[in-house]
C-alpha cells in the first residue's frame, strides 16, 4: 500500500471510530442516563444540527451565504405535517417527501445565488425566511387536521388537534430520540459523502475562486444548485422529523431570527467541519434549555453570548471552536509538558 | 495549431487587444508584451471570460469561442493565473484530482495520472497535505501539476515564475519545456522574465498596447527593433 492511501485510510479510521463512540453514546448511554426534558432537548439538538450542517455545507463548502435555512425547516416541518394529515404514509416516506419538496423549494431559493453573492444573497435569503414566517402565521400554520389543505373548524391550536404521527414503532419520546438519532446519522453521513469526493472538490473549487473553477471545468451552475439541493434536503428531513417530535407545530415556534441565530451559532461550531455542525446543534438548542430549564435564566442573555462568541469567531478563529479547541488544548499540553521538561533542567542548572 | 484571426476585444474606453491575428504554430510558445499590453485579456478571450468584439479563435480546427466557458476544460484547455489559485482547503492530490474529475479522463487511470502530474512537476511533498500549508513555490507547481493532468491540449500559463527566486526559475523553466513532449500539448508562457522565455519558447509573440507588433522565432523577435524599443519605452516611462 503506498503511503497515500495508508494514511488516508488511518485518518478515515480514527474519524470513523470516534463518529461511532458518539452514536453509541448518543443512543445507548444518554437514554438511560438523562430525563425526559432532557431527551426532548437532544431530540432537538440533533434536528438543528442537521440544519447547522446545511449551513455548512453552502457556506463552508461552497462560500454562498443563506440565512433561511429555519424558513427551510419550516416548511419541511409543514410539508411533513400536511402529508402526515392527509395521508396515511408510512412515516420514512413523509421524510422524504418533506425533504424532497423542501430540495425544489430550496433550488428554487438558491436561483439568485448564481448571479448574487456575499451581502446580497444574505439579505435576499433573510426575505424568504421572512416572508415564510409571514405566509405560514397568516395560513393558521399547520391549520389542523382536515386533508392536505383543509382547516380544522375548530382552530389550529385547540387540543383536539391530535398530534402528527411518529413511526409506530417509535412513539414514546425515548425511542423517538432514537429514531431522530439515526435519521440525522445518515444525513450527515450523505453530507459527508458528497464532501469527500467529486462535488466536494467542485466546492472547494468554487469557494476559492469562480473564474478558477470554470477553468477547472466545473459547471458552476450545476454545482451551486447541486449544493442548495443538499442543504434543502437534510434540512426538509429535518423539518418533517421535528414536526413528529412536537405533535403540534406552530407558527410561533419558528421566527425568522432563528435563522439568524442558527448562523451564528454554525459560525461559532465550525463551517468548515461537519463535527462543527454538532456543536452548533448543541448551542443552538441544548443552551437555551439549560438557560431556561435548569438555571432559571432569561434565554435572550443567550443572543448577547452568540455575539460576542460570533465576534471572536470571526476575529481570531475563523474555523469555529471545532477547529480552536484541539488546537487550544495542543498548546495547553505543550505548555504542562514543557512545564515538567524544564523542571528538571532547572533543577540541573543550579547544581 | 492556434489561429487567431482579426481578434479585438473592448472595454469601456480601453481596447486592450486590437485586431491581433497571429499563429502559434506548436511546442512552447512565448507571450510578451509590457503591463497592459493585453496577454491576460487574450488568455481571458481563450478560457471564455471576456467576449472578443470581433475575431475568431481557431484551435486545432475547432472553434474555441463557440463552446460555453466550463467545457472548455474538458475539450483540453488549462490555465494557471497570475494571481495563485491552488485550493487551500484541498490536499495536493485533490487539487490535482479535480481537475482530472472534469477532464473526460478515464477514471480508472486517476490516481496514476494525478500521482505521475505531480512528480512531473517535481513536488517533493506529501500528496496528502493540504495545500494552504505550502509555500509559494509548491504552489506554483501543484497549479503546473493542474494544468498538465488529463490529456491537456492547450496549456496556458499567466506568469508562473512571477516572484520566484532565480534557482526555482530554473527547475520551473525545465518543466514547462518538457511539457509538450511529455503531454502533447501546446503551450502559451506569458512572462515578463526573458531568460526564462528564450530558455523555454521556440517561437514568441509580443503584444504592445493591445497590438501584436512582432512574432516568429524568439532570438529573432527578441533582437526585433519595435520589440527592443516598446519595453525600453516603458521602461522609460516607469
Ligand atoms: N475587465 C476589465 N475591464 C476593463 N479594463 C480591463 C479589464 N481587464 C483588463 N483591462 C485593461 O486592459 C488592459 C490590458 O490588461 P491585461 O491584464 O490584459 O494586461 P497584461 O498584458 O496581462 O499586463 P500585465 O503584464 O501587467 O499582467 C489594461 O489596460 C487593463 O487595465
Ligand atoms: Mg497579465
Amino acid at each position: 500500500m503506498s503511503p497515500l492511501s495508508a494514511y488516508l485510510q488511518r485518518g478515515v479510521a480514527v474519524r470513523a471510530t470516534v463518529a461511532v463512540a458518539l452514536l453509541a453514546v448518543a443512543l445507548f448511554v444518554l437514554p438511560h442516563t438523562a430525563g425526559a426534558d432532557w431527551i426532548t432537548t437532544f431530540t432537538s439538538v440533533a434536528i438543528y444540527s442537521v440544519v447547522a450542517l446545511g449551513f455548512g455545507i453552502l457556506y463552508g463548502r461552497v462560500g454562498m451565504i443563506s440565512l433561511g435555512q429555519v424558513a427551510l425547516l419550516t416548511i419541511g416541518c409543514w410539508i411533513g405535517t400536511r402529508f402526515a394529515y392527509a395521508t396515511s404514509l408510512p412515516f420514512p416516506f413523509l421524510l422524504l417527501l418533506a425533504g424532497g419538496i423542501t430540495c425544489v423549494i430550496g433550488v428554487l431559493v438558491g436561483l439568485p445565488a448564481l448571479r448574487l453573492s456575499g451581502l446580497y444573497l444574505a439579505l435576499i435569503t433573510l426575505m424568504f425566511a421572512g416572508a415564510t414566517t409571514v405566509f405560514l402565521s397568516v395560513n393558521d400554520f399547520p391549520s389542523g387536521n382536515n386533508g392536505f389543505l383543509g382547516k380544522a373548524s375548530t382552530g389550529a391550536l385547540t387540543t383536539s388537534t391530535p398530534p402528527v404521527r411518529r413511526p409506530s414503532w417509535a412513539v414514546a419520546d425515548v425511542a423517538y430520540y432514537r429514531y431522530t438519532v439515526i435519521v440525522c446519522a445518515i444525513l450527515f453521513l450523505l453530507a459527508l459523502v458528497h464532501v469527500s469526493t467529486k462535488p466536494g472538490r467542485a466546492w472547494a473549487t468554487i469557494r476559492e475562486s469562480e473564474p478558477a473553477a470554470i477553468a477547472a471545468g466545473v459547471n458552476i451552475t450545476l454545482y451551486k444548485l447541486w449544493a442548495f439541493a443538499l442543504a434543502s434536503f437534510v434540512t426538509g428531513v429535518a423539518g418533517c422529523l421535528l414536526a413528529a417530535q412536537v405533535g403540534v407545530p406552530r407558527a410561533i415556534t419558528f421566527q425568522t431570527q432563528d435563522s439568524l441565530t442558527l448562523a451564528a451559532t454554525a459560525l461559532i461550531g465550525g463551517i468548515f467541519s461537519i463535527w462543527g455542525a454538532i456543536l452548533a446543534g448543541v448551542f443552538n438548542q441544548l443552551l437555551p434549555f439549560l438557560f431556561q430549564a435548569q438555571w432559571g435564566l432569561n434565554p435572550n442573555f443567550l443572543l448577547i453570548i452568540f455575539g460576542a462568541g460570533l465576534l471572536q469567531v470571526l476575529l481570531t478563529a475563523p474555523g469555529g471552536l471545532v477547529d480552536q479547541f484541539p488546537k487550544d488544548m495542543a498548546s495547553l499540553a505543550r505548555l504542562i509538558f514543557s512545564g515538567f521538561r524544564k523542571l528538571p533542567r532547572a533543577r540541573g542548572t543550579e547544581k | 495549431m492556434i489561429e487567431v484571426t482579426a481578434l479585438t476585444v473592448r472595454f469601456a474606453g480601453v481596447t486592450p487587444i486590437d485586431d491581433v491575428s497571429v499563429v502559434f504554430p506548436g511546442g512552447t510558445c512565448g507571450l510578451i508584451g509590457p503591463n497592459g499590453a493585453g496577454k491576460t485579456t487574450f488568455f481571458n478571450v481563450l478560457s471564455g471570460f471576456v467576449r472578443p468584439a470581433a475575431g475568431t479563435v481557431t484551435a486545432f480546427g475547432e472553434n474555441l469561442l463557440k463552446m460555453a466557458d466550463y467545457r472548455r476544460a474538458r475539450w483540453g484547455l488549462r490555465r494557471t493565473f497570475q494571481t495563485e489559485m491552488a485550493v487551500e482547503q484541498l490536499s495536493i492530490f485533490d487539487n490535482v484530482a479535480m481537475i482530472h474529475e472534469h477532464s473526460g479522463a478515464k477514471r480508472s487511470a486517476r490516481r496514476d495520472d494525478v500521482l505521475s502530474a505531480i512528480e512531473f512537476v517535481g513536488l517533493n511533498a506529501n500528496p496528502s497535505s493540504k495545500v494552504g500549508r505550502l509555500g509559494a513555490r509548491e504552489r506554483r507547481l501543484v497549479e503546473v501539476a493542474r494544468a498538465v493532468v488529463g490529456r491537456p491540449r492547450v496549456v496556458l500559463l499567466d506568469e508562473p515564475a512571477a516572484g520566484l527566486p532565480d534557482e526555482e526559475t530554473g527547475h520551473l523553466s525545465a518543466v514547462i519545456k518538457q511539457i509538450p513532449e511529455r503531454y502533447g500539448a501546446l503551450v502559451i508562457l506569458v512572462d515578463h522574465d526573458m531568460a526564462l522565455v528564450s530558455a523555454c519558447c521556440e517561437t514568441t509573440a509580443v503584444l504592445d498596447f493591445g497590438k501584436l507588433i512582432a512574432s516568429g522565432p524568439t532570438a529573432e523577435v527578441l533582437r526585433n527593433e519595435h520589440v527592443i524599443r516598446a519595453y525600453l519605452g516603458t521602461e522609460e516611462e516607469l
